[in-house]
């Protein structure tokens, strides 16, 4: 299979990138790692009429202490994710999650701010950023902005970037001392999940991300409320799915996926100590 | 677009499309039919080369994404007739059957030695999660890898 005809431009800075896209409009899509994006446009699910490479614009790979938060750059990749030890001890459930993207292969080319700008319910990282409320720092032409990860995702396949806009860095609250839980179920080694649970557990409030529940990545905001109001695991689990609309496909049905949201957060609250 | 690389040592440059997957630049138009398609959907890793010294699936990478870089496919492994560790280990250890998967397995194999250089059986079959094997079982991939890593005597 091979992609539409595309022209091909090569950004070599976030300023050159923002350029490129005001100069070439709505039919310019910009290309990190390309593992979401390619598959896209070999199916022609996607055939953009410009390709914008933004993948070796390196300043914009990172990961960095900044005192209450990590920032982490758009263009770092899943592999110096799932080892950078700041991410595994201030965050670990973002390191958890992101050692369970695809396979080695794909994460060492696959980026954290391709992967959230797709926008896909099925993608583990961003259930991960919801539960730890992480907040995606995005450039355009009217200058910088902070996007919280609730305001982020905003329905199938599609995020609060505009068109004319380029996701630069998400910045991730520190939680050194907090229990986490990344469960991920689904039936063959490298798929995506089925339904996946991002659980953070902090002096008793709690984060509740899931992996395709739902049109865009959701949390379970039945489930963090009945932690904070002092519910145990389970009572707080049985809501997982309250309000939510999962897809069924050849893997699941609505019903299945909604048992598994509430299995899988149950399990999750319990690893994490809720 | 001319888009050049280093495959296996030696300097490549050819025009093509921007369009261009990594593997149809190395099998169509570099000659190197090593690296093979399966499933085409960087599912199956029979693709697998190395960029950069890292494995990746050539399906699912440009050609101009590897513009200026260093490529390795199966055939930079061996060292004139001297196999490498890797390729030995797997013919030492009937790793393979049809073959078809092998290139792919044998280059991501590598590329995980170097990243866990003394993996646990557990650490083996999940850094081979990425390629897909319809005939031996893996259990022979599996002990060829720990083989050529030296952890684990081999057991016929």
């Amino acid at each position: 299979m091979i992609p539409a005809a595309f022209d091909y431009v090569r950004a070599e800075s976030a300023g050159h990138a923002l350029e490129l896209l005001a100069e070439h409009g709505d039919g310019a899509k910009l290309l990190a790692g390309g593992h979401s994006l390619i598959p896209l446009m070999k199916f022609r699910l996607a055939a953009p009429a410009v390709v914008v490479d933004i993948g070796r614009i390196t300043d914009l790979s990172y990961v960095r202490d900044e005192g209450t938060h990590l920032a982490i750059g758009a263009l770092t990749r899943h592999c110096d994710i799932e080892t950078s030890d700041m991410v595994g001890s201030q965050a670990g459930l973002l390191a958890a999650a992101t050692s369970k993207v695809g396979d080695p292969q794909v994460r060492h080319r696959g980026t954290i701010g391709g992967a959230i700008a797709h926008g896909d319910p099925a993608s583990d990282i961003p259930a991960a950023l919801l539960a730890l409320r992480a907040t995606m720092v995005v450039d355009g032409p009217d200058g910088q902005r902070e996007v919280s990860s609730d305001d982020f995702f905003t329905g199938f396949l599609e995020t609060a970037i505009g068109e004319q806009e380029l996701l630069t860095e998400i910045r991730v609250p520190k939680v050194p001392d907090a229990g986490w839980s990344f469960q991920k179920f689904n039936r063959r080694a490298q798929d995506w999940a089925i339904v996946g649970a991002a659980v953070l557990v902090d002096n008793g409030s709690c984060g509740v991300g899931l992996v395709n529940m739902d049109s865009r990545p959701v949390r379970a905001a039945g489930v963090e409320s009945a932690i904070a109001g002092g519910a145990g695991a389970a009572d707080a689990a049985a809501s997982a799915a309250d309000g939510l609309e999962p897809p069924a496909d050849l893997n699941a049905g609505v019903e299945y996926r909604q048992h598994l949201a509430r299995v899988l957060t149950r399990r999750g609250l319990e690893e994490a100590g809720a | 677009m001319q888009v050049s690389m280093t495959i296996n040592g030696d300097q490549v440059s050819l025009d093509v499309e921007p369009r261009t997957l990594l593997v149809h630049y190395l099998r169509d138009h570099a000659g190197l039919t090593g690296t093979n398609i399966g499933c085409d959907t960087s599912s199956c890793g029979a693709c697998t080369v190395h960029l950069d010294g890292e494995a990746v699936k050539s399906c699912t990478v440009l050609a101009v994404q590897a513009d200026d870089r260093e490529v390795t496919t199966i055939e930079g492994l061996a060292d004139g007739d001297v196999l490498h560790p890797m390729q030995q280990a797997f013919h030492e250890c009937h790793a393979l059957q049809c073959g078809y998967c092998t290139p792919g397995m044998v280059m991501a194999a590598v590329s995980l030695l170097d990243e866990v250089p003394n993996p646990t059986e557990d650490d083996v079959r999940e850094g081979l999660e990425g390629n897909l094997c319809r005939c031996t079982g893996y259990h022979n991939i599996v002990r060829a890898v720990l083989q050529a890593a030296g952890g684990e005597e081999t057991r016929r």
